[in-house]
């Protein structure tokens, strides 16, 4: 592969590295004029953020999966550590190529087959292992001692009263056979009242996350871009 | 048969990895791991899909001069460029589609979703109100996890922020968020059974229905 | 003068560019100044994890599956960093895969630079298997057989015979596996790897995610989990390596203060400007 002709270290004289980190800034305050209002800078952006990410995932679909998988073993074996082409891939190939069969125009049909068999194959994985896993595991994981009530480690036999009490009018809340009256009704307020602290503290956690993106942004600029004229303000291992 | 074949194929697909599950015999040892390869390759050809709907979009909006067309020639030259780079350079790093996507892909999606950080900011001003007791139990909770989340929090001495959003995490926000689980993990093993039977048959979708 | 139930109908619907500017500034002002809280508190689930990859023999395999993109780099790129630092510079081997396609160069980008550092080299202490379609079969595929599931690695060199891989035939070689996720992967691993193979896995994610991961702390189906940049700040801290997740606590915490304050003076703005009442008629 000629793979040192996609490497350029430098164009006028200036380094590809420092090209890359005043595009990225530049893109990024690009986005970020959204905020004053919609633009056609910010929409350029967006566009080319549309198709590089298309092609990136195309690229690395055919390198990393269709290359090592299918074609290596098919038609290079060689290169796949083989002595004889995997003759079975044609089956999987072809069921590959019959998926874009969603592109003819009233023979979409073809794809049925493909989807049909990646479909069912992860339905049948799926039942036995999620059966075991989200729910076995978890039913278990929620019967717990509840007495003593003051243990040795402290309050934890409260702690699960209020877990079992807690998942219980959970599931009575999304229950829907009964009519939420009476102890049913009683329950499900509970419910109400669990799944209200659950989205608080999702809430809470969902805060951090969302300030977490903008500092990046914000140190990027800070620690990456503005060295390049002649800014330092710290950075990682630094202080 | 055009749709009876599909069922029977994800009917015997899915029955055979149930019999695997069950009964660990070296012939389905063996043939299932050959399966899960024929199933990354069809995998594979399924993301060319995404790109198909793309390309349909893009071209329809030039072809019919809609406004604001002038991007998606943006969008199909960018596809493009980043496209040769991948398929004739590689995608190795200090390659020119490495370069692409630290440079070009990496800040605008960073970037983008980076926004929502203001949009929650205005959002918390004008929208999270304490309205009624649920909505009042939300907000407090949500209080005490975005203190215990943060070191300057230590610097109060009269409640352990981190402690108690840690037990809230643990102990009730923990039973709700299993009782939900619980919920959708049944939801999950239904679907499975019900393709696995084809009585769910929405993702074979394309080319209408019927038997013909 | 407004009177004052005018003065906060007003305050309520002033122009939200104004809270952007305000928000912009309050999380720059602690990079421009300098300002470094000290590290608080280590997380329980934090400190489970670094016990782990501390309790693990050298050499031995820890897999990081790099199921993020370049959306939440800056929540999880960090805990990668301080990650990857701590099993390279403890002589233990570092197998990169991931489930989404973004993660190959995620996986670069976190383990390259501190490899450089370290003076490890790829295929002989890391490496990036790369990514590969399928998810769940993939990762039971992986259980039975990894270098089937991945014949060649990101760089297109067979597995077979990379010094990385040598002795690594499925889970059971492997120490521990910490699966780095902005998606529902970490779910994946919990039910077709940690489950059905018994192997030890901690996971780290967006603070979106966190709390939907603790019932699967309580159940031991996870041994370990870094939550957000918190998560990320804590795990730094242990392994003593500055980096952007404590860099960026202090500007964390004058923001969330900030939103507190906002979410206070938009209810006392609602309550007093009788707002509340007209909408319960």
């Amino acid at each position: 592969m000629p793979e040192a002709a996609g490497e350029i270290n430098a164009i006028w004289g200036v380094s590809t590295e420092v090209i890359g980190l005043w595009l990225a800034a530049l893109l990024t305050l690009a986005i970020y004029s959204f905020l004053y209002g919609d633009n056609p800078v910010y929409k350029l952006a967006e566009h080319i953020f549309v198709g590089i990410s298309a092609a990136y995932g195309a690229g690395i679909v055919y390198h990393q999966v269709l290359i090592p998988e299918l074609i290596n073993p098919l038609f290079r074996p060689a290169l796949a550590g083989q002595d004889v082409p995997k003759y079975s891939l044609i089956i999987p190939g072809l069921l590959g190529l019959m998926v874009l069969g969603r592109f003819l125009r009233g023979h979409e049909w073809i794809s049925r087959w493909p989807i049909a068999f990646v479909m069912g194959l992860g339905a049948g994985l799926s039942i036995p292992r999620s059966m075991q896993s989200l729910v076995l595991l978890q039913m278990h994981g929620t019967m717990q001692p509840v007495w003593p009530l003051v243990t040795a480690e402290g309050w934890v036999g409260v702690d699960n009263i209020l877990m079992i009490a807690g998942v219980i009018c959970t599931l009575a809340y999304f229950y829907f056979s009964l009519p939420h009256r009476g102890v049913m009704g009683g329950m499900s307020r509970v419910g109400i009242w669990f799944l209200m602290i659950g989205f608080g503290a999702g809430f809470g956690n969902t805060v951090m996350a969302r300030i977490s993106l903008l500092i990046g942004r914000i140190q990027f600029l800070i620690y990456d871009w503005l060295p390049t004229i002649g800014i330092h303000l710290g950075g990682p291992g630094v202080g | 048969m055009r749709l009876q074949i599909p069922i029977a194929i994800g009917f015997l697909a899915g029955f055979f990895m149930l019999v695997q599950f069950f009964v660990p015999h070296q012939f389905f040892q063996q043939s299932y791991l050959e399966l899960f390869d024929w199933v990354k390759i069809i995998g594979a050809f399924a993301l060319v899909l995404g790109l198909g709907s793309l390309f349909r979009t893009h071209i329809d909006k030039i072809r019919n001069r809609r406004p604001d067309h002038i991007y998606s020639f943006v969008t199909l030259i960018s596809f493009a460029v980043m496209f040769v780079f991948g398929i004739v350079y590689g995608v190795k790093p200090h390659t020119s589609f490495d370069w692409l996507f630290k440079n070009v892909q990496t800040p605008l999606e960073a970037t983008v979703f980076s926004l929502l950080a203001f949009f929650m900011a205005s959002a918390a001003y004008r929208t999270f109100r304490a309205r009624s007791v649920e909505a009042t139990l939300l907000l407090t909770v949500a209080v005490i996890v975005m203190l215990g989340r943060v070191p300057i929090s230590d610097y109060v001495s009269f409640v352990d922020f981190h402690e108690a959003s840690e037990w809230i995490m643990s102990v009730p926000g923990m039973a709700a968020k299993r009782g939900i689980l619980l919920g959708v993990a049944l939801g999950v093993v239904a679907t499975a059974l019900r393709i696995l039977l084809g009585i769910e048959r929405s993702h074979l979708g394309g080319g209408g229905g019927g038997s013909s | 003068m407004l009177p004052p139930m005018a003065m906060w109908e007003k305050l309520l619907y002033f122009d939200r560019r104004i809270i952007f500017l305000i928000i912009a500034v309050a999380v720059l002002v602690p990079f421009l100044t300098g300002w470094m809280l000290p590290q608080g508190k280590i997380t329980a689930t934090t400190q489970h994890l670094f016990d782990a990859i501390e309790a693990l023999p050298p050499r031995t395999p820890v897999m990081i599956s790099f199921d993020y993109s370049p959306s939440s780099m800056p929540e999880i790129q960090p805990m990668a960093l301080a990650l990857a630092h701590h099993i390279l510079s403890r002589n233990l081997r570092l197998v990169a895969v991931t489930l989404v396609v973004t993660g190959p160069q995620m996986a670069d980008a976190a383990i390259m630079p501190v490899a450089e550092k370290l003076g490890k080299q790829e295929g002989v202490d890391w490496v990036n298997l790369g990514f590969k379609t399928g998810g769940a079969v993939l990762v039971t595929q992986m259980g039975e057989d990894i270098k089937r599931a991945y014949p060649a690695d990101a760089r297109g060199n067979s597995t077979q015979n990379l010094p990385v891989m040598a002795g690594v035939h499925n889970y059971d070689d492997i120490g521990l596996i910490i699966d780095l996720a902005s998606s529902a992967a970490p779910g994946t691993w919990i039910v077709y790897a940690h489950d059905p193979y018994d192997i030890k896995l901690a996971a780290g994610v967006t603070g979106v995610m966190a709390a939907d991961y603790y019932p699967f702390l309580q159940t031991g189906q996870m041994m370990g989990l870094l939550n957000g940049l918190k998560g990320a700040a804590e795990y730094e801290y242990l392994v003593g390596q500055t980096g952007f997740g404590l860099l960026g606590m202090s500007a964390q915490s004058v923001a969330h203060l900030l939103i507190i304050l906002f979410v206070i003076l938009g209810n006392i703005g609602y309550f007093t400007s009788g707002r509340h009442r007209r909408q319960q008629r």
